[in-house]
């Protein structure tokens, strides 16, 4: 007679908030759809201690115009389609994209910093072209953001759009303007367990109800400091499901800025032959920076390249199962 | 549950002899409760005490160690491990990755995929990374002499440890009796086969993989083998789809630290390369080396792919309290000459390499200064006041870098360009120049620039 294992089930006081993204015409928006993440009450994946309430999502990032620094290797692939943002937004969707991420760029192509009119532009005409859930992230300059941000949250009122990235120096103007026009938001720390805490704490106090906050922990790409990023997203979920109220956020992260911003992935010539394929090198290198961090706990991961989107997804099947 | 340090001390001489290096008996009680050392250190320790300790002597997840001997001989080790979490300390042993071959292959063809791997190394942050040996697998229909044939090429290719795969007892006699002397590890005892390998396990000195898809058949088979005198053991849950793995993985780990369950208190081993669909050969890898595997077991030698799952592994195995870090102080790439430009950057290694390489694989001759930045990368050191004016104009003058170039001219890393005006002040005499943000865009500034 075999022994019986008896397997130990951790159990939790603490659950991840169930946030909601985009909003269907019956809702007050034009989303073909919505996406909703979060609300484990376990471990990624634990499906027997409780079984997973949402699978994590893999988003696309697109630009508002032709990114010049972006690798050779995306740009070839996205070809024409990312010459305006309508356009890369279908060619998203259609590579399998859950939810579209719209990084604004500091400048034009003309090389003016970005107006809030093109900025409003570009996010009218994305919407307009896909009905997938949007994120909309400005380019990461206090003042700049906040002067985009705002005209585009109130040009899309009611869509349930997630505006990033709120950091310390400018999350009052965001939340503020998020809250006015029924958007959600996507807050940043670098790395550190307490500096997430403490923006959950400030972003709160404003009044944004909880279910419209995504937090992104900031992460590393493989060979960057991925490891940093992989336990701060351990030590959060943990902490969440121990019941601290200001880590219950669904987690965010962006692998494939990250790891297109490598050198292993940016660039094939001159590097040693021991570095193999530069494609399936790239892709890998930005598919297990995903796969890790969503092992570790994301619940939407930023990709940029459509077949490492394919293989994460696939893993996320196998894993939901 | 293991032995607290008190349980301990009550089951040892308590005559504080000294003879194993502690002052005092009750210390030794709680080094050996922490297992920061071996039971054998106390000489003194009485039979039956003995066997009461020997469980707490145990590490939770026992330590295997594959050897080979010779020239070109390596050593893998796995287990030890402590913790479920990398930042509660540290993981310890990185999973030693291999690289299967099949018998019914060309020898030909094996040899080469062999020669290829075994040869294959790449640089990471100074390190140099590689695989960690060979496993060779029977296919139907089972051929005892095609099986020892394919062993003997291998061994005869590499020196390093083997992993022999055969469920049928005659082809595992004759591929262990091909390399007979050694101790390799032998996947695997089941159900039905485990007398006949656990006998050869015991004549060969080597580790035996216990296989079953169930908790409890594995617990039930480790168990008997244990009882036939067979100590090291490694675990195959037999999971090949992601899902089943993380969840078993997760669960092996779990009773083993948690609960002290001896009969899961092994390494585990993985197969990525049983994946259905090839690409996901890779993510079921980095799976593997995150959640707890022990040794993997790869198909494909694609540099693309080990490339990035040996850098997966060095990531995942760093101390979290220790940064990997460069000593800091002036280094010379490609023999500068005293007009060459003299470059500054911190003693993290992976920013200290991201630069170094750069400007080496260039061609161009450059003095390189390390900063003592605690190990930080340059804007992580700038954020925390450990690269700042004051510890930059620090290093420039303990370097004695003023005396061996005649141009002083200080290039500093675009993404701390704030910093050039506090530096001119702190060092009057030199030029501050702001470089590039990305060190992969600096080779092209030198040419242009300096
Ligand atoms: C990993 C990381 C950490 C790790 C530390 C890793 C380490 N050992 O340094 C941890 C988690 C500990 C950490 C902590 C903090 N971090 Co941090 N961290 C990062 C992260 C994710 C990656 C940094 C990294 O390793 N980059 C890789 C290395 C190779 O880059 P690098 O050193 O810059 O080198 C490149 C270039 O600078 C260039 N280069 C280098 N040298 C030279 C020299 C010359 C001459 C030239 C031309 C070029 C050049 O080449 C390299 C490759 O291109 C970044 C965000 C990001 N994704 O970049 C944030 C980031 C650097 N951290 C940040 C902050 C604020 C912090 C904290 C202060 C937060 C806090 N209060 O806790 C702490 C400070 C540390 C402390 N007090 O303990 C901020 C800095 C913001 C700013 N602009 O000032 C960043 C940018 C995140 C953010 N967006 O806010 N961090
Ligand atoms: S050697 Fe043994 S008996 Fe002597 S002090 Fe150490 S633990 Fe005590």
């Amino acid at each position: 007679m075999p022994p019986q294992v008896e397997i130990p089930k951790d159990s939790w006081s603490g659950s991840v908030t169930t946030v909601t993204l985009g909003a269907t015409a019956a809702e007050g928006g034009t989303r073909s759809h919505t996406v909703t993440v979060g609300g484990h009450k376990s471990l990624p994946f634990m499906h027997f201690e409780q079984k997973m309430s949402h699978r994590p999502v893999v988003a696309l990032e697109i630009k508002d115009h032709r990114p010049e620094d972006w690798s050779p290797l995306l740009l070839e692939l996205w070809g024409q389609a990312a010459n305006d943002p309508a356009s890369w937004a279908k060619a998203a969707e259609q590579a399998g994209a859950e939810l579209l991420v719209l990084s604004l760029s500091q400048t034009g192509s003309d090389g003016n910093p970005t107006t809030p009119e093109t900025a409003v532009a570009a996010v009218q005409s994305v919407l307009k072209a896909s009905g997938l859930p949007l994120l909309v992230f400005a380019p990461g300059q206090a003042e700049l953001d906040n002067t985009l941000l705002v005209p585009v949250a109130e040009a899309t009122r009611g869509e349930r759009l997630v505006l990033g990235i709120c950091e310390d120096k400018n999350y009052r103007t965001i939340v503020a303007t998020a809250m006015a026009n029924d958007h959600l938001i996507s807050t940043r720390t670098p790395m550190d367990v307490n500096l997430a805490k403490q923006l959950n704490i400030l972003v709160r106090d404003m009044g944004i109800p909880t279910d419209r906050i995504l937090m992104d922990p900031t992460t590393g790409a493989l060979g960057y400091g991925i490891e940093y990023g992989y336990s701060v997203m351990e030590r959060l979920r943990l902490a969440a499901l121990q019941g601290d109220g200001n880590t219950q956020s669904p987690m965010i992260v962006t692998p494939g800025a990250e790891a297109w911003k490598a050198k292993e992935a940016k660039i094939g010539h001159d590097v040693p032959a021991s570095w193999g394929d530069w494609k399936e090198r790239a892709i890998n290198w930005e598919t297990l920076t995903a796969v890790a961090l969503i092992e570790s706990g994301a619940d939407i991961v930023v990709l940029r390249h459509p077949e490492s989107l394919r293989r994460v997804r696939a893993a996320i099947d196998e894993l939901m199962i | 549950m293991p032995l607290s340090g008190i349980q301990i001390y009550k089951l040892l001489p308590k005559t504080n002899c000294k003879d194993c290096g502690l002052p005092t008996c009750l210390a030794f009680a709680m080094k050996l409760a922490a297992k920061q050392i071996e039971l054998a250190a106390c000489p003194h320790v009485k039979a039956d005490a003995k066997a009461q300790l020997a469980d707490a002597a145990e590490p939770p997840v026992r330590l295997i160690t594959l050897k080979t001997g010779g020239a070109g001989a390596r050593e893998v080790k796995s287990g030890n491990e402590t913790v479920l979490f990398r930042h509660e300390k540290s993981f310890i042993n990185k999973p030693g990755m291999f690289l299967r071959v099949r018998d019914d292959d060309p020898i030909a063809s094996i040899q080469a995929k062999v020669a290829a791997a075994e040869a294959y190394t790449v640089r990471y942050v100074g390190i140099d990374l590689t695989l960690d040996g060979f496993a060779v697998q029977a296919t139907a229909p089972f051929d005892p002499a095609r099986f020892a044939n394919v062993v003997s090429a291998v061994r005869a290719s590499s020196k390093r440890p083997l992993i022999l795969i055969a469920r049928d007892v005659a082809v595992m006699t004759a591929g262990l009796r091909a390399i007979d002397g050694e101790s390799p590890l032998i996947h695997g005892a089941d159900a039905s086969n485990w007398e006949a390998m656990a006998g050869l396990a015991k004549q060969h000195h080597a580790p035996l993989v216990a296989c079953a898809d169930s908790l409890d058949g594995l617990a039930d088979l480790t168990g008997k083998l244990k009882a036939k005198g067979i100590d090291d053991l490694v675990l195959d849950p037999v999971s090949r789809q992601l899902g089943a793995a993380l969840t078993r993985q997760t669960q092996i780990r779990r009773l083993a630290l948690k609960k002290d369950f001896r009969p899961l208190g092994y390494p585990i081993i993985a197969f990525p390369g049983d994946a259905t669909d090839p690409t996901q050969e890779a993510v079921q890898a980095a799976q593997a080396i995150t959640k707890y595997a022990g040794f993997i077991v790869l198909e494909r030698f694609a540099p693309e792919m080990i490339y990035p799952l040996l850098v997966l592994r060095e990531n995942i195995y760093t101390d979290p309290q220790k940064p990997i870090q460069v000593l800091p102080g002036l280094y010379e790439i490609n023999n500068p000459k005293p007009t060459d430009p003299v470059l500054v950057t911190t003693n993290f290694s992976i920013t200290y390499f991201s630069v170094a390489n750069e400007v080496e694989g260039a061609g161009l001759p450059a003095w390189l200064l390390i900063v003592d930045a605690e190990g930080m990368s340059v804007l992580t050191g700038w954020a925390a006041g450990k690269f700042d004016a004051e510890r930059i104009a620090k290093a420039v003058k303990e370097s004695g870098i003023a005396n061996k170039v005649t141009k002083h001219r200080l290039v500093v890393p675009g993404h701390v360009a704030v910093l050039s005006g506090e530096l001119e002040e702190e060092l009057p005499t030199w030029e501050i120049r702001v470089g590039p943000r990305e060190a992969v865009d600096l080779p092209a500034f030198m040419k242009q620039a300096l």
